[in-house]
């Protein structure tokens, strides 16, 4: 027996089976990104004085990023308009630009914007010994502002042997351009353009720092939440791929074949999913680059 | 049970329906053009500082804290305009069947309670 309403419309509910089954999929995918959502603001709300920090991410590569997925996001529904239209040349050429967006977008997550970040050090100072690297800090100049304090030092770590030797007795940072002069106004915000750590470096001896952590998961609330919402979200991106390419590929054509009209539904429903990584990349992307 | 395709075979009914098709894309494209256009926005309005702006304007005093939630809130109404759009455009939303706007008002419901949850969570009553 044929499955009924694969690809004609219920008279009661006028859908086919996929779109109502993509909806209530998508609906507990609401639900899982709104707890992880909440868990971000939770942990945001409840973040003490310095310690949510800014202006972490490389917000160029985060802008680039998101156009990307807005483009493929287009180029996918312009693929399901293609098919409607019977094009299936204009369809395969489409199909073949988001799985390309698809493709580019992990590639810069996972060769350029993840692995930057477990080169990059943060050490944290004890509260007693900040008043010590105040020229790296200019926290008096912020307390002054109302600004929330600097506590902690970040760059590039020059003796990383300092993790493990017990003998050393003091971190060496190639500083952030931010700690080189604290206390320039225009450094009160984070900047738009990412500058890699200076060639100047602070020693920080072991027995003032509270703790020392790569720019990882560890790291913070911020970086814990910033892994966990996109690596979550890349896993979509992936997945989105996958099945965009079996739709690419030629085994989709005996489909379209077969029945144009059977091809077209499961691009759309699979360009519905689609959206919604979409959409949560621009909640994403405000939330974790901007802010 | 056999289905009937939804679209008729006969050509020249589709060639009508196709037209109705492509008049949809010019619009996707218009969309996809505006939310480019309010990315870019969003990036430059989080470097605009609206605690300076506003105590500037109004003549009183905003301090560093609440000037960053006014940033948080501009960034959170353009991202809410452009997650519409997504949704109403791309996700044709705008005129969808009534059991899908069933399934997402529950989802709503649900996801704001989700939310409660955690403002209860923070908003402790017992320790604050």
């Amino acid at each position: 027996m044929e499955i009924p309403y694969t690809i004609s419309t219920r008279p009661d509910t006028g859908l086919w089976n996929a779109k109502i089954g993509i909806w209530l999929f998508l609906a507990s995918e609401v639900m899982l990104f709104g707890g992880l959502f909440s868990a971000y603001v939770f942990l945001r709300l409840d973040a003490g004085p310095g310690e949510w920090p800014h202006g972490l991410l490389n917000v160029p590569v985060g802008t680039m990023n998101t156009a990307i997925l807005i483009m493929s996001s287009v180029t996918v529904v312009l693929a399901w308009a293609a098919l409607k239209m019977r094009r299936y040349r204009a369809y395969w050429w489409y199909m073949l630009a988001t799985i390309l967006c698809g493709v580019i977008f992990l590639f810069v997550k996972l060769y350029y914007e993840w692995p930057q970040k477990f080169e990059h050090y943060g050490v944290f100072l004890k509260p007693e010994a900040r008043e010590k690297y105040e020229q790296y800090l200019g926290n008096h100049r912020r307390e002054e502002k109302g600004l929330e304090p600097r506590i902690e030092i970040s760059g590039h770590l020059e003796n990383r042997e300092a993790l493990t030797d017990p003998n050393a007795k003091e971190y060496e940072i190639g500083l952030d351009p931010v700690f080189t002069d604290p206390n320039n106004p225009a450094n009160d915000r984070p900047h738009f353009l990412y500058v890699p750590p200076t060639d100047k470096v602070a020693k920080i001896e072991k027995e003032d720092v509270g703790r020392i952590d790569s720019f990882g998961p560890w790291h913070s609330a911020y970086f814990a939440s910033y892994f966990t919402i996109t690596g979550l979200h890349g896993a979509h991106v992936l997945g989105g791929v996958i099945v965009f390419l079996y739709m690419w590929l030629p085994v989709s054509k005996k489909v379209y074949q077969r029945n144009p009209e059977h091809l077209a539904n499961r691009v759309e429903v699979a360009g519905l999913f689609w959206h919604f990584v979409d959409l949560v990349w621009i909640f994403v992307f405000p939330l974790f680059y901007l802010l | 049970m056999n289905n009937p395709p939804d679209i008729a075979q006969d050509p020249a009914e589709h060639e009508e329906y196709a037209h109705g098709v492509h008049q949809h894309v010019s619009r996707y494209l218009i969309v996809g053009a505006v939310l480019l256009f309010f990315t870019l926005l969003t990036v430059a309005l989080s470097y605009v500082d609206f605690g300076g702006f506003f105590s500037w304007l109004f003549h009183v005093h905003i301090s560093p804290k609440t000037g960053g939630k006014l940033n948080i809130a501009v960034a959170l109404v353009v991202a809410a305009f452009k997650v519409s759009l997504v949704g109403l455009i791309f996700m044709h939303l705008a005129a969808e069947k009534r059991l899908i706007y069933r399934v997402l008002i529950f989802t709503g419901f649900f996801v704001l309670g989700l939310f409660w949850l955690t403002y209860l969570a923070w908003y402790n009553p017992i320790t604050r």
